[in-house]
């Protein structure tokens, strides 16, 4: 049987975008269906009605969501050019800073950028610490994967378009090349990567999105 | 094969999160050494094994440690592999449903739970739909099922299986009802089944143990609220 392979997701979702990288560094061929939040398609509700939510891969009519149990997926269905390490400790290390990255150092990121004045400052310190774990990550190695892009890149991948972005809206350099020189480095090597360079969503409309959320915010204090 | 001594685990005897790692390594029947510890007065040791985190379960095999629950389980399941129970199942959609469900329990009813415990108002309130609309959608996934992992418990079991038990100290130390047989009825029917798994029967908290850590939360909570105000 030909492989059918859906990717349900929307032109700005960073979690969407770390399918895109898993998929097209593994070479594999895929449909993007393209959604729009405010009106859900009826393939979405279908596919993930739990939590109606971007990324949903969809592999021969069958769907799997929330991004990392996708990439998970992936890696485990297509083993070629493998995004994780064979050893069992080093797979469970990428996991912990994937988890890491989704339920502590993005939030505390979001924070900073949706505040103002005091309460950004004092979101900072949270933020700073975050940055400087994953700084330490990142010690002796090129990628977070090693050598060679892996599982925990994609996870953190976000950090190398939407905080330059989110940097530009709120005019507050976050990661400053003296305080993390491990991270900004990754940075820019990361997005350099062809497959990551050529999938990226376009900065200006990035930039207007966030811009009008950061006013949204604003404007409820 | 590791001893005792290439495996330690640090937790508490009432912890939720640690079970799972207790009785993941007991299905697989791998021997470890339990180190408990204080919650309220962090050793250097824990804050060194969990900088990130500060928090139990900690695995440390041969000198590497492992942190989170389910990243644990997974571990264990991938070092102990071929000849042992298998936690996960070997199919990568069925895997990833198990991962996908962990992970919903541990966001949707567990933060829910945490809600209706320690908040009041509407918070509090929210907190509890939450765990009803949580409680709905399990009841549909254990639906014809004996256990989430098929015939036998598995990391799906494992990562649920503290509302079969601790959940009821829960609802009675913060005072509200969610669980209700009659409304959920093939999970409350998962939940007897689960307890009864022998390894799951003898490696439970008593009662007023965990009654008691319970209390003590609550009455943390209450004096740091006292404390602000």
């Amino acid at each position: 049987m030909a492989e059918e392979v859906k990717l349900i997701r929307t032109w700005s979702s960073p979690f969407a975008l770390r399918i895109v990288w898993a998929l097209k560094l593994k070479g594999i061929e895929f449909e993007t269906v393209l959604e729009d939040l405010a009106s859900k398609s009826p393939l979405l509700l279908q596919s993930n009605p739990v939590h109606k939510k971007v990324p949903v891969l969809v592999h021969n009519g069958k769907p799997v969501s929330e991004s990392l149990v996708i990439l998970e997926y992936i890696e485990e269905t297509w083993k070629e050019k493998p995004l994780l390490p064979e050893d069992p400790y080093e797979k469970a290390s990428s996991r912990f800073w994937a988890k890491f990255s989704d339920e502590k150092l993005l939030p505390s990121v979001w924070t900073v950028f949706i505040s103002q004045g005091n309460k950004q400052e004092e979101a900072l310190v949270p933020a700073l610490e975050n940055l400087q774990f994953i700084e330490e990550q990142l010690e002796g190695k090129k990628f977070f994967g090693g050598e060679k892009i892996g599982l925990l890149d994609l996870a953190i991948g976000w950090m190398a378009d939407m905080v330059s972005v989110l940097e530009e809206v709120t005019g507050l350099k976050l990661i400053q090349e003296d305080k993390f020189p491990l991270l900004s480095a990754w940075i820019e090597i990361f997005a350099d990567v062809p497959e990551i360079k050529e999938s990226g969503a376009p900065r200006e409309k990035l930039i207007s999105k966030f811009q009008a959320i950061r006013d949204a915010y604003a404007a409820t204090k | 094969m590791s001893g005792t001594r290439d495996l330690k685990l640090l937790g508490t005897k009432e912890s939720l999160f640690t079970h799972r790692v207790v009785w993941a390594l007991k299905l697989k029947g791998i021997e470890y050494e339990f180190i408990e510890v204080d919650l309220l007065n962090k050793s250097p040791l824990l804050l060194e094994l969990n900088p990130v985190h500060k928090k139990v379960p900690v695995l440390v095999h041969a000198g590497k440690t492992i942190c989170e629950s389910l990243v644990i389980l997974e571990y264990i399941d991938e070092n102990w592999k071929d000849g042992y129970y298998p936690l996960l199942p070997q199919d990568p959609l069925a895997k990833a449903y198990a991962r996908f469900w962990a992970k919903f329990v541990d966001e949707k009813f567990y933060q829910g739970a945490t809600a209706a415990f320690f908040s009041t108002g509407e918070n509090r309130a929210k907190g509890i739909e939450s765990v009803a609309e949580a409680l709905q959608v399990l009841e549909g996934e254990i639906q014809g099922k004996k256990f989430f992992g098929g015939e036998t418990i598995g990391f799906l079991d494992i990562a649920v299986g503290w509302i079969a038990y601790w959940f009821q100290f829960v609802e009675e130390v913060g005072d509200f009802k969610v669980m209700n047989s009659t409304k959920y009825p093939s999970f409350d029917s998962w939940t007897k089944q689960f307890l009864q798994v022998s390894i799951i029967k003898e490696n439970l908290p008593p009662p007023e143990a965990v009654r008691c850590v319970f209390v003590g939360f609550k009455n943390m909570a209450f004096q740091a609220k006292n404390a602000e105000n």
